[in-house]
């Protein structure tokens, strides 16, 4: 047993606390992270979110205010409506050239290694580097651009950094240029755990390969597609470093996101409260996603 | 049914088949297919480390008359050098040095307490749990998911009151806090896995709590600490958000230094310069990536089940 016994005179420590008791010891940093940082941290910001708070926190009610002035914040619309734009067609794009990829490199192919070095490579990269490559490789005057209207296209237009209507589009490019191969690698596994006597015997019934994907094989992989999800989706609520490196939020406010509304509400202008209504409203948006999928894993494992 | 189906098949009834592949078209259509595809996304994917490499090594001359594709016709290597040593941030002009070298005495102090912290916490939830130590281990898991903006306020509260806000420290300690969910996660499963009668055999031996952590428990586990590690090491380096809040201008990160100057205002922009930069900063999780493989696809394997 633990030291503190054999400390103990061999006998039991009379007070259960000291059971275990370097164990107890050692678990200090996860219960200070967990309830200090985590668990307390989350309901300051909460509680802060309904006082007027300006350039230091302070406990001052105002009810709602904050998160009536957020919603009628035009650059918070923007970023919320970015956020939303961004989150679907990253998302859906994302799970089908993930699974597209990691189903191509299922096929025993040759150079299997290779192409995965190179589909992943990017997402050891960060997001800065990631967007200032965009930046570049986007940039009318040198990019992809000029080139098409080099190849005689004189008319081609593309410089989604500096048209607010494609801003997106530049954002996205990059986005899923970093964030496509984890979810390929995260697919890859799921196909790898599918059991060899299916596909046989969907071959022995003549299925075609694509077909045998979308009856069989994709509804197999639920979990793998769940978990994808998941992680896709709270990789989107955060965010943040891609957009300040290749857009900083332009033109104009047209690539605004949420985190980066909370960064410069907080630490920029130094308006607490408001920032603190962001962070929360936030929080509620992950929760929204999350809770559902938390019970569903919890009911299937009660299953 | 294609070719490669029917050589598996082929090769699964070895008993009847005659021995060998079956001599197959690598131009049938269905390859062509397959490879092109795979050809076309690697171009996607590949792009942009090739244009990072050309822009770094061409003069700004050839830049300003080509486009960021065109290889360069002289090389030049001062932009490196340029970027290294002389690029200005708006705050100062000693180059990326500065980032790099504060980049690495933040990397080794939060790589080494993260992952010991993890380690330890994982053994205790694996091997010594007590009651309330799975719930703790819980509320743990669900930090996974808050987003960083919920709790950047309230930790520069905590590094104010500690005394680290803007020190080196205060980062170190910022980066440990949002690792252990994960990595906790990691290291719990890793150990969980180890075989029990080891635990009992060395407990009838006397060994206690630390005993067993650090003459069993950690031998054993060399993987796993370098999977945590590589997911360290590669999330550490690319952090931007925590660099910037929680650390004072000189001791910027390398991703913050690297925005800085590449997106200032003043000056003519020099995008080679800019390029090398950039390159510079992705150098060390590339070489971590190239050169950890499987393991690194491990540890993002791992790192995507949480929760």
């Amino acid at each position: 047993m633990s030291r503190a016994r054999s400390g103990g005179a061999h006998a039991r420590p009379p007070i259960r606390m000291f059971r275990n008791f370097s164990s107890k010891l050692a678990a200090i940093p996860m219960v200070l992270v967990g309830l200090g940082v985590f668990v307390g941290g989350t309901i300051w910001t909460i509680v802060h979110s309904f006082t007027d708070s300006r350039l230091l926190p302070r406990l001052r009610w105002v009810g709602f205010d904050q998160y009536e002035r957020l919603w009628s914040t035009r650059r918070w619309l923007v970023s919320i409506e970015n956020l939303a734009v961004y989150g679907i067609v990253s998302l859906v794009l994302t799970m089908c050239l993930g699974f597209l990829l990691a189903a191509l490199l299922d096929r025993k192919i040759r150079y299997e290694d290779t192409f995965r070095t190179i589909f992943l490579y990017p997402f050891a990269l960060s997001f800065i580097v990631t967007g200032l490559v965009w930046q570049w490789i986007l940039n009318p005057e040198f990019g992809i651009q000029s080139i098409m209207r080099g190849l005689g296209f004189a008319n081609f237009n593309f410089d989604p950094l500096y048209n607010p209507d494609l801003v997106i589009i530049g954002l996205l490019i990059a986005g899923l240029w970093q964030g496509t191969g984890l979810i390929m690698v995260i697919m890859l596994a799921g196909l790898r755990g599918i059991d060899e006597d299916i596909w046989k015997a969907t071959r022995v019934d003549g299925i075609p390969v694509w077909k045998t994907y979308v009856i069989v094989i994709i509804p197999m992989m639920k979990p793998v597609f769940v978990t994808a999800l998941v992680l896709v989706t709270s990789g989107i609520v955060k965010l943040y470093d891609l957009v300040v490196a290749m857009t900083s939020g332009g033109p104009g406010i047209a690539s605004e996101v949420p985190a980066k509304y909370v960064y410069d509400t907080l630490f920029t202008r130094q308006n607490l409260g408001q920032g603190f209504a962001a962070s929360t409203m936030m929080l509620v948006t992950v929760a929204i996603i999350l809770i559902p999928w938390a019970y569903m894993q919890f009911r299937e494992k009660r299953q | 049914m294609s070719a490669t189906e029917i050589t598996t098949a082929t090769r699964n009834a070895s008993a009847v088949a005659p021995r060998g592949a079956k001599p197959k078209n690598p131009f049938a259509p269905r390859n062509i297919m397959l490879y092109g595809t795979l050809i076309i996304f690697s171009i996607y994917y590949l792009l942009p480390l090739y244009v990072m490499l050309v822009t770094s090594l061409k003069g700004m001359a050839e830049i300003r008359v080509g486009n960021v594709f065109s290889p360069p016709v002289e090389i030049t290597f001062q932009p490196w050098v340029k970027a290294w040593s002389e690029a200005c941030t708006g705050i100062n002009c000693d180059g990326l040095s500065r980032g790099f070298w504060n980049s690495v005495r933040i990397l080794i102090p939060s790589l080494i307490l993260s992952v010991s912290v993890a380690a330890l916490t994982g053994y205790v939830l694996a091997c010594w749990r007590f009651k309330g130590s799975e719930i703790f281990f819980g509320i743990l898991l669900l930090g996974a998911f808050i987003p960083y903006q919920v709790l950047l306020y309230p930790l520069v509260i905590i590094l104010r009151e500690l005394g680290l806000f803007g020190s080196l420290w205060g980062l170190v300690l910022v980066h440990t806090v949002f690792a252990m969910p994960i990595n906790v996660l990691l290291f719990r499963n890793y150990f969980v896995a180890l075989p029990e009668e080891l635990f009992k055999a060395a407990r009838v031996d006397g060994a206690g709590f630390w005993g067993i952590f650090f003459r069993i428990v950690v031998p054993m586990s060399l993987p796993i600490f370098v999977v945590s590690g590589i997911i360290q090491v590669t999330g550490i380096w690319n952090d931007f958000l925590f660099g910037v809040v929680y650390t004072r201008p000189e001791n910027y990160p390398m991703t913050v230094q690297l925005n800085n100057i590449v997106n200032s205002v003043q000056g003519v922009k020099e995008y080679n310069v800019n390029m090398a930069a950039t390159l510079l900063t992705g150098l060390v999780p590339l070489v971590v990536y190239f050169f950890s493989g499987r393991l690194f696809v491990r540890g993002i394997a791992a790192g995507a089940v949480k929760g």
